[in-house]
């Protein structure tokens, strides 16, 4: 296991390039190229933006103007997460030459895949800024100091569970499918595109036990709510989760690991 | 020293799940509920039997042996690429393989970034690559091309890429898969002087290929695998005689069984009591066979003959007469059967049956032939086909004078060539018993076939017996 993890540290020049590789080859021969990688997100939101403001324009809380704001902080680590998950499960299948031609370290592939999702993130986070400027957001400022840490936990959350579909995806080619499915519902499972407050009080149980709530509100109290960060318990809950995630999911892609050459 | 590459009773046990189609997704493993049971596989495929070999440092180490006898299982495992279900592999130093070329370019990108990524993933640090990127480059003969992307590039390219990048990854020990097949003659070249001077710099290969030439010129060692087993191990030379031997016995196996098949043909085709009047009047066209060398000229253009073949099928098809051209090669048989050949067996040097010769050895072409009431007017021809259907050779005992007598109940009758010279190939067989005018009795079209097989290859219909003279270049007499 710590054999395996220290590989990872080895090939970190190759995960890198990798990942540069991803990131250009994405957009080559598109017309706008890396632009899309701000327009992406802008779009979602505009969509959001239209179906909150003009399809249903009573249902959104007063208190959480301007409402767009308050989707964008959570659809963008959203994207992050689920681009990751569904793009991974297919990586091995895709890069299934290199795993039965070249001897090479396949979780390589879908940890490839978080980071360069992890780069758009990125990029989508000076448009958030720019929007905060424009609308005047009041923000309490040191709190993006604990944007890195929030964006640690996901990481290795995403991590973990893109290692463990990726692989599972080889056994099983369903998965993919599945998974495009459970993402849907996931996504509305997470208070991204109406607050956690606004749920119903039986239902806030169960929107808790959601790993990615905890990581939605924690980005959106970073980022959107004007209080202080008070790091929730649910968080730091969350945080031990990810870890025993990323742990859980590389060992069980190392268990599958001899049977990837074979049956990608 | 200890060896560079050790194997020890490996096997490798690819298993299929018996019940692939009923739980091919995983809403019917789960639904059918017995996952478990049907995750036990059962039918399992055993590529390698229990292998055990050693390579000592700086060896050139050769591997043949028939498909799927589990050559490229054994390098992957030996490259590290899937685990041995049983028994141990142990490589010392670092391992590059040449499975597949280019395996892991992206074909978006340019050759440049491929290069580097294909290196990291090769096991070179950045460093490394920058200080021989110029080299792999130059090596690839791919300096205008090398920042286009390498979807732009030919196939030729590609692998002459990747192969350059694998090549340069230095490895103490280098895996080729049959990759020189690739590429062209120049490149071939350039691949075995790489090879050459790995072993000059104390590195080892191991090679799998079918190049057997390869193998006896290039290799110090070599292993024949043959079902999962090795069959044989050492002196290279030693090892693919050995092999082609085997080789040619099971072509002869199989020859053998197909001769089975056209004896049964030819022996269903209904014997008929009198020739066809045509051809007791006048003989059908040129005589019948074997035909003359100078008529022999003209059937030898191969187009004549490949449309003069397909043109004939319907009025050949099922009837036994005679075709209304001799030279077009379409088998079967024909003739009036007063007398018969009964048995044709192909014998080699030591009268044994055979269908494969050595081209330049002995071969003889044994007819049993009955004539149940005594004919006096008998010609025995034979007629050597390539696979092209041109004639090689004809002659008869008429052209020739060789017998005079009465043919009258069995007899038996040889074709004897002591030497052989036809150059390696497929080529099949005329056999006929006719009268001297060319009114077959019996006549045998392309029936029976045999394999010459050559050291040497050269090409052509015929092989003169020859040596080389050269002077001026020193002095030198190369025997052929």
């Amino acid at each position: 296991m710590l054999n395996n993890l220290s590989l990872l540290v080895r090939h970190r020049a190759l995960i890198a390039s990798l990942t540069g590789r991803e990131l250009k080859a994405r957009y080559r021969g598109s017309v706008l190229g890396f632009v899309w990688s701000f327009v992406n997100p802008l779009l979602l939101l505009l969509i959001y933006t239209f179906v909150f403001t003009v399809v249903m324009p009573g249902t959104r809380p007063t208190e959480l103007e301007p409402y767009a704001m308050f989707m964008f902080c959570g659809i963008l680590p959203w994207s992050w997460f689920s681009s990751s998950l569904l793009e991974a499960s297919n990586s091995l299948v895709a890069g299934g030459n290199l795993i039965r031609k070249v001897l090479f370290p396949a979780e390589v592939l879908p940890i490839t895949i978080v980071l360069a999702n992890l780069v758009h993130f990125c990029l989508g986070l000076p448009i958030l800024a720019a929007f905060e400027v424009y609308y005047r957001t009041p923000l309490h400022l040191p709190d993006l100091l604990w944007l890195p840490a929030i964006m640690l936990v996901q990481l290795l959350f995403t991590t973990g569970l893109a290692l463990f579909f990726s692989a599972l995806t080889v056994l099983f080619r369903d998965v993919r499918d599945l998974l495009s499915n459970l993402m849907t519902l996931w996504f509305f499972a997470t208070p991204i595109i109406y607050p956690l407050s606004l749920a119903p009080e039986r239902v806030q149980p169960l929107l808790k036990l959601n790993p990615f709530t905890h990581l939605a509100v924690a980005y959106q109290d970073v980022l959107f709510t004007p209080a202080p960060f008070v790091v929730r318990p649910g968080l730091l809950v969350l945080a031990a989760l990810s870890i025993a995630t990323f742990l859980a999911g590389h060992f069980v892609f190392d268990r599958l690991r001899d049977a990837l050459p074979e049956e990608v | 020293m200890s060896p560079a590459v050790e194997v020890r009773d490996v096997r490798k046990i690819y298993r299929r799940f018996s019940r692939r189609k009923q739980f091919a997704t995983l809403k019917s493993a789960l639904l059918s509920r017995t996952l478990i049971g049907d995750l036990r596989r059962d039918d399992a495929l055993e590529a390698l039997k229990g292998v055990s070999f050693d390579v000592s440092r700086g060896r050139s180490f050769g591997i043949i042996g028939r498909n799927g006898s589990g050559k490229s299982t054994l390098l992957k495992l030996i490259a590290g690429i899937g685990r041995p279900s049983a028994g141990t592999v142990r490589v010392d130093g670092r391992v590059s393989a040449l499975i597949e070329l280019g395996a892991g370019f992206h074909p978006e990108i340019s050759g440049r970034e491929n290069v580097f990524i294909n290196g990291l993933m090769l096991g070179l640090s950045k460093r490394e690559i920058q200080r021989r990127f110029e080299e792999i480059v130059r090596f690839a003969e791919l300096e205008p091309f090398i920042d286009a992307p390498v979807k732009t590039y030919s196939s030729g390219m590609y692998v002459r890429l990747g192969f350059a990048v694998a090549i340069h990854v230095d490895p103490d020990v280098l895996l080729v898969d049959e990759v020189l097949a690739v590429g062209d003659e120049g490149f071939t070249h350039k691949c075995l002087d790489k090879f050459a001077e790995f072993r000059r710099r104390g590195r080892t290969v191991i090679l799998v290929t079918h190049s057997l030439d390869l193998v006896e010129r290039f290799c110090e060692e070599a292993l024949w695998l043959d079902e999962g087993r090795v069959r044989a191990e050492g002196d290279p030379r030693r090892i693919v005689d050995e092999y082609r031997l085997d080789v040619a016995r099971i072509e002869n196996a199989q020859m053998a069984a197909a001769a089975a098949v056209a004896a049964g043909r030819a022996a269903s085709i209904p014997a008929r009591g009198r020739a066809p009047e045509a051809s007791e009047a006048e003989a059908p066209g040129p005589p019948a066979a074997p035909p003359p060398p100078d008529v022999v000229s003209t059937a030898a253009d191969p187009e004549e003959a490949g449309s003069a073949a397909a043109g004939s099928a319907e009025e050949q098809n099922g009837r036994p007469e005679a075709p209304a051209d001799m030279f077009r090669a379409v088998e079967g048989r024909w003739g009036s059967r007063e007398a018969e050949i009964t048995e044709v067996r192909l014998l080699d040097a030591r009268d044994q049956p055979s269908h494969v010769f050595e081209s330049g050895g002995a071969m003889t072409v044994c007819l049993r032939v009955h004539a149940p009431a005594p004919l006096g007017d008998v010609v025995f021809g034979v007629g050597l086909f390539n696979a092209e259907g041109i004639c090689c050779y004809g002659t008869n005992t008429g052209i020739e004078q060789a017998v005079r007598g009465v043919l009258h109940g069995e007899a038996e009758v040889r074709f004897v060539v002591d030497n052989l010279d036809l150059v390696a190939g497929a080529y099949r067989l005329d056999v006929a018993v006719h009268r001297a005018n060319g009114v077959p009795y019996d006549y045998h079209r392309l029936l029976y076939s045999f394999r010459v097989t050559s050291r040497i290859a050269d090409v052509g219909i015929f092989r003169p017996r020859h040596r080389w003279v050269i002077s001026g270049i020193g002095s030198g007499e190369s025997p052929s």
